[in-house]
């Protein structure tokens, strides 16, 4: 079968930026007009994210909250990441974790991480995201596996934001009872990604790139992909992250697959953010993919602000997170006090999200899933 | 006028439409939308299910017959384990198959659909199967013992009517079960027409939970469902056709005189 590598060979960088360049106000019109009729191929989605289309925002996003009410209501789902080992071998640019950032670091035991998921439990939190640095020896397969056995009892579902594995271990971690897993390309752009990532496996673009591909084989039931915004020129990340959710949507039926839309944030390393996507511009994403792939989850961290979060949720996105601290401990065992991961914006606890999404007219789902192994 | 009571697994039900609990702002709604839609069968996903009687299950009337779906099922198996999660859950013994393998336009697989009736047939359940209007798939659910087939009129969510009305009528003209239209009816005017058709009863849910005002949508689709099936039950008027009843000038067949 085709890889999704050699797939994106297909739309090299200067075909998707001449094409956004290229478009024109009466082709954005002509793109909402077939909505009514067809899906979206992957041209029209790079119409939608030209700057002809930052014209037609209003209208697209007209045309995106009708097609998320339409398949996905109103409600939205919230989980919380648990972040249970920042040990990290990786030295990439834009990350907190950084290995060369000389902070304390933690790895929690299978007791100790247990111990803050059952604490998130107790929280009313029935979907948790479980996230490590990239250092396998530390926070080994067996290790995130053997924490998932001991979690899974108390919650709805286990979803992971790990290092890429082999599809030998996705396929132990799914027998673990891990339901989805989230793998940031952080960026799509081959010569970009090996400057963003000088040292450790993290590296490998290839590897990573075809992550989805092998947990889909492994009977992953659920994958979520998304580009670091802020990385690379935004129609090139942008496009490429939808392609890809295209992609595995169509090679992969079975699996639901969703996207993250993050924005770089300030943390602990030195990189200069040159390609800054503003608030337009992740607002135009987040109608684009609506319209490119009207089934697909979006997921808004708490990266975004409250507002932002609260404005983009009738645009499209369906799944936000709530009471997120990017530090490893905290809840049930100590706290080292490091920085995390990287900044959030977003502070709410669970019960302010939900008093707030109500306000807005949504329903918060706190379980959204039933997994039939268990 | 006599009775029409809709009996499904050997319980009598006096109204035609059934409604969902998926996609509204607030599920509080659930009980106003219930009345104003004079529904008593309410499908409800067994993924957004909590123990006891926290979220949905809160907020539906007690009187109300639940049909738990399947949602999230890809295989015949795992739909056969929802299905005994939502009979331990409480929900009883209906239970509405959804076996979706495809998550761009969620159509139900047929094999499977047919499969996990008969698996659950077996069990004691009484089984609606959501299936695409093939005859083949819904001959093979109501030889394993399905209680009613539940064909779709468009694809789930797209609001877009009967679209595949001529296969609907078909499963109509010749299955003996009760065929209940769900998924696509976007309009009360749309579910009036299937009752028109025949249909035993419509399931909708998108089209009331996206509505402006869900509970007065839920009142227009509980009136529609009722007008078309007297309009099914009274039959049609004749209707004269464009250019019908004009004697042609010269008779083929004066000869015969």
């Amino acid at each position: 079968m085709e890889t999704f590598q050699e797939f994106l060979q297909n739309w090299p960088a200067a075909r998707r930026s001449e094409a956004t360049a290229r478009a024109t106000s009466a082709d954005v019109t002509a793109v909402l007009d077939k909505l009514a009729r067809h899906w979206l191929s992957p041209e029209d989605f790079l119409v939608l994210l030209s700057p002809a289309a930052a014209e037609h925002l209003e209208a697209m996003a007209q045309k995106a909250h009708e097609l998320t009410l339409r398949y996905f209501g109103r409600a939205v789902s919230i989980f919380t990441p648990l972040y249970i080992s920042d040990v990290c071998t990786n030295q990439c640019r834009y990350c907190g974790f950084n290995a060369k950032n000389k902070q304390p670091r933690r790895h929690l035991s299978v007791d100790e991480a247990a111990a803050e998921a059952f604490a998130i439990a107790d929280a009313g939190f029935q979907h948790i995201l479980l996230l490590t640095g990239d250092a396998p020896k530390v926070s080994s397969p067996e290790y995130i596996a053997d924490v998932v056995r001991r979690i899974k009892p108390r919650f709805a579902s286990v979803g992971i934001e790990v290092y890429s594995q082999t599809e030998e271990n996705y396929h132990m971690l799914v027998e673990a009872g891990v339901d989805s897993m989230t793998m940031f390309q952080e960026t799509y752009n081959p010569e970009l990604y090996a400057w963003l990532h000088p040292a450790g496996p993290k590296r490998d673009y290839a590897f990573r790139l075809a992550a989805p591909e092998r947990a889909a084989r492994a009977g992953m039931r659920s994958l979520g992909v998304g580009a670091l915004l802020g990385l690379d020129a935004f129609e090139q990340d942008a496009f490429a992250t939808g392609l890809h959710a295209w992609w595995l949507q169509r090679h992969f039926p079975g699996v639901e697959v969703s996207v993250s839309i993050p924005r770089i944030c300030p943390h602990e390393g030195e990189f200069e953010v040159t390609h800054g996507v503003t608030d337009r511009e992740l607002a135009q994403y987040v109608t684009a993919l609506r319209c490119f792939l009207p089934r697909a989850g979006i997921t808004c961290s708490s990266r975004e602000s409250a507002f932002m979060r609260d404005h983009l949720v009738p645009l499209g996105v369906t799944r936000v997170s709530a009471g997120v601290s990017t530090a490893v401990g905290g809840r049930a065992t100590k706290d080292l006090h490091n920085p995390g991961q990287f900044e959030i914006t977003d502070h709410r606890s669970l019960e302010q999200m939900m008093v707030d999404l109500a306000a807005h007219g949504y329903q918060p789902v706190l379980k959204d899933w039933e997994d039939p192994a268990a | 006028m006599r009775d029409d009571p809709l009996v499904i697994g050997g319980v009598t039900l006096k109204s035609r439409l059934f409604i969902g609990t998926g996609k509204y702002g607030d599920d509080a709604l659930i009980p106003a939308v219930a009345e104003a839609s004079g529904a008593e069968v309410i499908t409800v996903a067994m993924r957004r299910v909590e123990p006891g009687q926290k979220g949905v299950m809160g907020h539906i009337p007690p009187h109300m017959r639940l049909l738990p779906n399947t949602s999230g099922a890809r295989t015949a198996e795992e739909a056969v384990r929802l299905a005994r999660l939502a009979r331990a859950a409480g929900c009883g013994d209906w239970i509405k198959i959804e076996v979706i393998s495809d998550t761009r336009h969620l159509l139900p697989d047929g094999y499977g659909t047919a499969k996990a009736t008969e698996l659950l047939v077996a069990e004691g359940f009484t089984v609606l199967p959501y299936i695409n209007p093939d005859l083949y798939v819904a001959r093979a659910c109501v030889d394993a013992g399905a209680a009613a087939v539940m064909p779709l009129g468009a694809p789930i969510g797209t609001n877009r009517g009967l679209q595949t009305r001529e296969m609907i009528a078909i499963l109509i003209e010749e299955l003996d079960i009760p065929i209940v239209v769900d998924a696509g009816i976007g309009l009360p005017s749309q579910a009036c027409e299937a009752m028109e058709m025949g249909a035993a009863a419509c399931l909708v849910n998108t089209a009331i939970a996206s509505s402006g005002d869900p509970v007065r949508m839920a009142r227009a689709f509980g009136a529609a469902v009722a007008a078309g099936r007297d309009a099914w039950l009274a039959g049609p008027g004749a209707v004269k056709k464009r250019g019908e009843g004009a004697e042609a000038s010269s008779p083929l067949t004066g000869f015969l005189r």
